[in-house]
């Protein structure tokens, strides 16, 4: 019980269904505190082809969900050929993990984005430590929640919910770029997570510029 | 370099932890309201689709009813985690009755199972506002309402959840008339029902911030039943 705290931690993690598919991005710093600890360690996971997530939080409850997660796509992979886990299937299992986690008074203090497609439409949901869970087409965690989702509520907005692939990671870009500004635990080096119906893929990592117009762009005072 | 790490986490430390971080709390308070009104052959049970952290809104589109037979809603809020663990859990137990009975379950029954799985959990609770909304054995519209540790009444009319102390009182006004000199009104029908949840939801979103987005209504028949959304305000 008193060990509940988180040690090594990731930053905000951010979201976003687009017109057939689902990006997710997060910087690849883990800090212990306020020290910028390690610098390269992903926080995105692709889980197979149609799945990807991606983790803030405590690194090491994230290494070790990860591993649960790589262990059953592998008895997927071996057992049920052709039936691979689904960003609905993954989302409600983190969910319950996470849920039985914080009822014993040990939980595995991470919050997570989980995306994908599922039966051919975008699935993109959120889980954290408690086991607080919703599906939206706008998700971020952590300080994206104040800086990130409102540019990505705007454009979503403006674009009548019709975002293209392209455009979609042009908004991480620039979601990733304000967090790296305003954000102190935030890093410039960062990856974006894409999936739809060709299948998943995580680019980068990715340099964020110092760019400060594109702040200033944002900035209401 | 190690040395060096301890005496920076040292630097910081508070109680067990290296950081400055709040402590584990199980709990959280995600906001939400609920209201439902019986009549005559119907119910309606609304929820706004509202999910908050504090200041914060995680989603706009978090639906609070859950259709568990085709006369009985349960509509649940307060600690998230423990609305879906709790209505997940009640899923499976009605699932369970169906096929042992071979028969979908009456509301009043679903009533009092939802009581008791509530105290199961009584020394570590699911912090949770639950009504429960349905047709009776008559067809005659039936509101529960619990706290969250299962303590139950039937009413004709109940508001719960974050603006549910807004609500309330509104209904007592035009639904309970206690006190009330003003010729009786004519016997309630689902449509002026209606018209009072979407008032009630309306004036609630003006007056608490956690109460918004949308209204989802739920509307009870012999017949069915019946979905409409409504929108509310969304700042």
């Amino acid at each position: 019980m008193s060990n509940s705290y988180p040690v090594n931690t990731g930053s905000s993690v951010i979201g976003l269904c687009f017109d057939d598919g689902v990006v997710i991005a997060a910087d690849t710093l883990v800090s212990y505190g306020k020290m910028a600890r390690f610098f390269d360690c992903s926080r995105l996971y692709k889980v197979n082809q149609t799945t990807i997530a991606g983790c803030g939080g405590d690194y090491a409850d994230y290494q070790f969900l990860h591993n649960l997660i790589e262990q059953k796509q592998i008895d997927r992979e071996a057992n049920e050929q052709g039936v691979d886990l689904s960003p609905r299937a993954l989302h409600s299992w983190l969910t319950r993990v996470q849920y039985n986690r914080r009822s014993k008074f040990e939980p595995l203090w991470t919050s997570w984005v989980v995306g994908g497609i599922d039966e051919g439409k975008p699935f993109l949901g959120f889980v954290d430590k408690l086991g607080t869970a919703y599906k939206d087409s706008i998700i971020a965690t952590g300080f994206g929640t104040y800086m990130a989702v409102p540019v990505m509520r705007k454009f979503y907005d403006d674009k009548n919910g019709r975002i293209t692939r392209d455009e979609a990671i042009g908004l991480m870009k620039k979601c990733i770029g304000l967090l790296f500004a305003r954000d102190c635990s935030a890093h410039n080096m960062y990856e974006i997570a894409v999936v739809d119906a060709n299948g998943a893929e995580i680019l980068g990592p990715l340099r964020a510029t110092h760019d400060w117009s594109n702040v200033k762009e944002h900035r209401t005072s | 370099m190690f040395k060096e790490m301890q005496s920076l986490a040292n630097a910081q430390m508070t109680d067990a932890s290296p950081h400055k971080v709040a402590g584990f709390y199980p709990y959280a308070d995600n906001g939400g309201t609920l209201a439902a009104i019986a009549g005559d052959g119907f119910v309606v049970i609304g929820g706004d689709t509202r999910l908050t952290t504090g200041y914060q809104i995680y989603s706009r589109e978090a639906s609070k009813l859950t259709k568990l037979t085709d006369k009985t809603i349960i509509g649940s809020c307060g600690c998230w985690c423990d609305s879906l663990t709790f209505t997940k859990g009640l899923h499976i137990r009605l699932q369970y009755y169906l096929y042992e009975n071979n028969k979908p379950i009456s509301t009043n029954a679903t009533a009092q199972l939802v009581s008791n799985m509530l105290y199961q959990k009584r020394f570590f609770p699911y912090y949770v506002s639950t009504i429960v909304a349905g047709l009776d054995a008559d067809n005659q519209g039936a509101v529960y309402s619990y706290d969250p540790v299962g303590s139950t009444e039937r009413h004709r009319y109940r508001a719960q959840g974050t603006a549910g102390s807004l609500i309330q009182p509104f209904l007592d006004c035009v639904l309970g008339r206690g006190n009330q000199t003003a010729p009786e009104p004519e016997k309630l029908t689902k449509e002026q029902a209606m018209i009072y949840l979407k008032d009630a939801f309306m004036s609630a979103a003006e007056r608490e911030i956690g109460c918004g987005d949308f209204l989802q209504i739920m509307i009870v028949t012999p017949q069915g039943v019946e979905e409409e959304r409504f929108k509310l305000r969304k700042d």
